[in-house]
């Protein structure tokens, strides 16, 4: 048997723990209240074009993008703007935010309900990415990068493979999982659309290899699509980073602060090609994804397809309701993900998980010397020196701290996780490329 | 052997003569000239070399007072905070002119939010670095203006004078304080404020950064500010201006009559170092206000912290 491919530099194998593996997506039912924070992407937030009383159907326009890199919003469901108000995002700070009061779940006319499967594109290359930015499309693996901006390639690039991102390198997450297994067809249609979108004849969706039945449901069904082929990947983490996904599938290595695109790449997530599917065939905004609810002490770890804007909380009571000894809240997974400050907060368009941890199994240990063991550089899938980045930045000394190359650094956290001295290395990394971010800013 | 020491003595005689020579050339070749009078002027300055007054370190203050004099004849825009005016009138007569004299100023909090006043609702165990947690959260109590109490400015302090309370936690300046502003570049919210010292060391402030409206700002901690104006209405000299939900005191204008501590309705003003007041009508609010005051001379006077806990601190940084 072949040598499954994988990436080459560093990476970690954390405990999988993929607990709602086996729950497939239920649709949770609407919330009485919809918290919608404007700021929900990379880039600009857009602007508001409701105002306080107005009543609003599921789908409509709530605020349009005015910048280039900015995505718009719908409604995720039909009701009353109750006001447009500061509101507690996921960090505790509090952002401008529009909030509905939910009457029920009509829907604008002109957006398709039904669930059959349409597999005629009809829609020319302008259309569809037109398509995509009108419907409000965001990458939904985490980054939020507006979809209709990676659509357009800059002049004199060829886009050559179009990488699906099915790798879920995440422990414990399994919405994409689920995503593949149970809107498969649609995801392979939303490809289609895409490829045509950007001229692309090649499609490749990597998946890890603990995820047997996916790659061969899809195998089964990619036999009807031209040009998309499956390619399972040797499990490690953090294989679904874009750079690490492309050098895992068609072994190109991105250079140092460019984007995929330089070695002909385009690279979205499964989560993305289901949502592309539906806007351009159903002309369905993003109003909703699939969020999983994890964790080893929940009753019920499951899979929801969750309207944006609901509160975390409903989810958690879905999902069994929130045991006694949580001591952690985690928005996203459990290498990337932040700790939130409260279950109030609402869900948006990049919440790919809600992971509750145990409060034994939530304390950090205490921070010892680093003992130079450079394990953290052996783990890097960047090929940086965490130990050292993570001390200059401790120290204030950007200057050096961007030569070393920290805004290269994709926060993937293998090497705060492999430290034996449990060092905040990522902690530190964080802050530095922050600041290190401002400083560049600030030069031009 | 006497040839031996006679050899001995002429060469290296010799050759310190003739390198003494090329030095003595090289070094009229390469001579710097400079004023006398930068030396002089470093002579009498502190040498803390903290850079409080915004040049990076005493000697190129000294440099910067000199050019500023030779160029303008006067010393506009320099002071060196930690000398005082003592210091400035030295380098002024130095220099051959006058300096004005300054106020000197101390560094003040303007947080109040301690466990008591504004309770924590959620636990923070990452690095103890405030601003890596000033982008990662909003703080423990909720508050996203307030003092999230790990330190920066303790760290950055040069003069010992700023230390955190445990009880409290929120840090504390003592007299040490020369107002270099060192901590009030490391504090990422922006709290500590540089104010007059005032006559006799008092000082009257708005403890309190929160921009939120009264609710939600009360919601997260007992005596936040909640921009109700009433100190506004109450004060005879036009000193407390209102922004943002948010009252801030002029201390150009204050002329500390305390009148603005009375109405405070959160007891958000603070006033430090005034003397009790007379007992007038003894309700209960008035002496609670009045054990807070005496509290706080404590505070200012006393060095606050116990040095174990400090070193334990600074151990968990390390």
């Amino acid at each position: 048997m072949n040598k499954l491919r994988t990436f080459t530099i560093g990476g970690v194998h954390p405990k999988e723990n993929k607990l709602s593996e086996q729950s497939s997506i239920t649709v949770l039912p609407l919330p009485k209240q919809l918290v919608i924070p404007l700021g929900q992407n990379l880039g600009a937030p857009p602007k508001p074009v409701v105002k306080k009383g107005d009543e609003v159907k599921t789908g409509q326009l709530l605020a349009r993008a005015e910048a280039f890199i900015s995505a718009n919003i719908h409604s995720p469901a039909s009701g009353k703007i109750a006001k447009i108000d500061e509101a507690m995002d996921a960090s505790g700070y509090k952002r401008q935010a529009i909030i509905i009061d939910v009457t029920g779940d009509e829907w604008v006319e002109g957006i398709e309900t039904s669930t059959s499967l349409n597999k005629e594109i009809s829609l020319s290359k302008q259309e569809i990415i037109s398509r995509i930015k009108e419907c409000g499309l965001v990458g939904l693996g985490g980054a939020t990068f507006p979809t209709h901006v990676k659509m357009m390639i800059p002049e004199g690039k060829i886009a050559e493979y179009l990488i699906i991102n099915g790798v879920e390198c995440e422990p414990y997450l399994t919405s994409d999982h689920r995503l593949m297994l149970e809107k498969g067809d649609e995801m392979l249609v939303g490809i289609q659309i895409m490829m045509k979108a950007l001229g692309t004849e090649k499609a490749i969706i990597g998946i890890e290899n603990n995820k047997p039945d996916a790659i061969a449901h899809l195998k089964k069904l990619a036999v009807n699509y031209n040009g998309i082929s499956i390619q399972p990947l040797k499990v490690k983490y953090p294989q679904g980073g874009e750079k690490q996904l492309i050098k895992a599938v068609v072994n190109r290595e991105v250079p140092s602060g460019k984007l995929p695109i330089e070695v002909g790449c385009v690279v979205s997530n499964v989560g993305t090609a289901f949502a592309v599917y539906e806007a351009v065939q159903k002309n369905k905004p993003l109003i909703e994804r699939v969020v999983t609810v994890t964790g080893t002490s929940l009753s019920k770890p499951s899979n929801f397809l969750v309207r944006v804007g609901t509160p975390v909380s409903d989810l958690i009571a879905a999902a069994g309701g929130l045991p006694e000894d949580t001591g952690k809240l985690i928005n996203g997974g459990p290498m990337m993900g932040k700790a939130v400050s409260s279950p109030d907060i609402p869900i948006v368009k990049g919440s790919s998980g809600i992971l509750l941890i145990k409060k034994v199994e939530s304390k950090r240990s205490t921070p010892q010397s680093c003992i130079r063991c450079s394990k953290c550089t052996v783990v890097c899938p960047m090929g940086l020196e965490p130990y050292l980045l993570a001390k200059l930045s401790k120290l204030s000394v950007y200057d050096k701290a961007e030569k070393e190359r920290i805004m290269d650094c994709i926060e993937c956290g293998s090497c705060q996780f492999t430290c034996p001295s449990s060092l905040p290395l990522l902690d530190f990394l964080r802050l530095g490329k922050q600041r290190v971010g401002h400083l560049i800013r600030t030069r031009k | 052997m006497n040839d031996i020491l006679l050899f001995t003595v002429l060469t290296l005689g010799l050759l310190g003569t003739v390198l003494a020579v090329i030095l003595y050339f090289v070094a009229q070749k390469f001579k710097v000239i400079e004023d006398p009078k930068i030396d002089l002027v470093e002579d009498v300055l502190p040498k803390a070399n903290c850079g409080g007054c915004g040049f990076p370190g005493c000697r190129s203050f000294a440099e910067v007072s000199v050019k500023s004099a030779d160029e303008k004849r006067n010393l506009e825009g320099l002071n060196c905070p930690v000398g005082g005016n003592d210091v400035m009138k030295q380098v002024a007569d130095i220099l051959g002119l006058e300096v004005e004299e300054q106020e000197p100023l101390i560094a003040v909090i303007r947080c109040n939010g301690s466990h008591a006043n504004a309770p924590s609702k959620v636990l923070y165990d990452g690095p103890a670095s405030c601003s890596f947690a000033h982008n990662l959260f909003a703080g423990e109590g909720g508050c996203q203006f307030g003092c999230l109490g790990l330190g920066d400015c303790v760290v950055s302090c040069d003069f010992d004078a700023i230390h955190m309370n445990p009880e409290t936690g929120l840090p504390e300046v003592n007299d040490k304080c020369i107002a270099c502003g060192a901590c009030v570049k490391a504090c990422p919210r922006a709290i500590i404020e540089l104010r007059h010292k005032g006559k006799k060391d008092r000082r009257i402030f708005v403890s309190c950064v929160n921009k939120e409206k009264g609710g939600p700002a009360k919601k997260n901690c007992s005596v936040a500010c909640i921009g109700c104006s009433k100190c506004q209405q109450v004060c005879p000299f036009d000193a407390i201006i209102m922004a943002n939900n948010l009252a801030y005191i002029d201390f150009e204008k204050c002329k500390l009559c305390r009148k603005c501590v009375e109405v405070c309705p959160t007891d958000a003003i603070h006033e430090i170092n005034f003397p009790l007041r007379k007992a007038k009508a003894e309700t209960d609010q008035t002496a609670e206000k009045k054990e807070r005051a005496v509290k706080e001379v404590a505070a200012t006077v006393s060095d606050a912290i116990s040095p174990s806990v400090n070193e334990s601190d600074t151990e968990n940084k390390a």
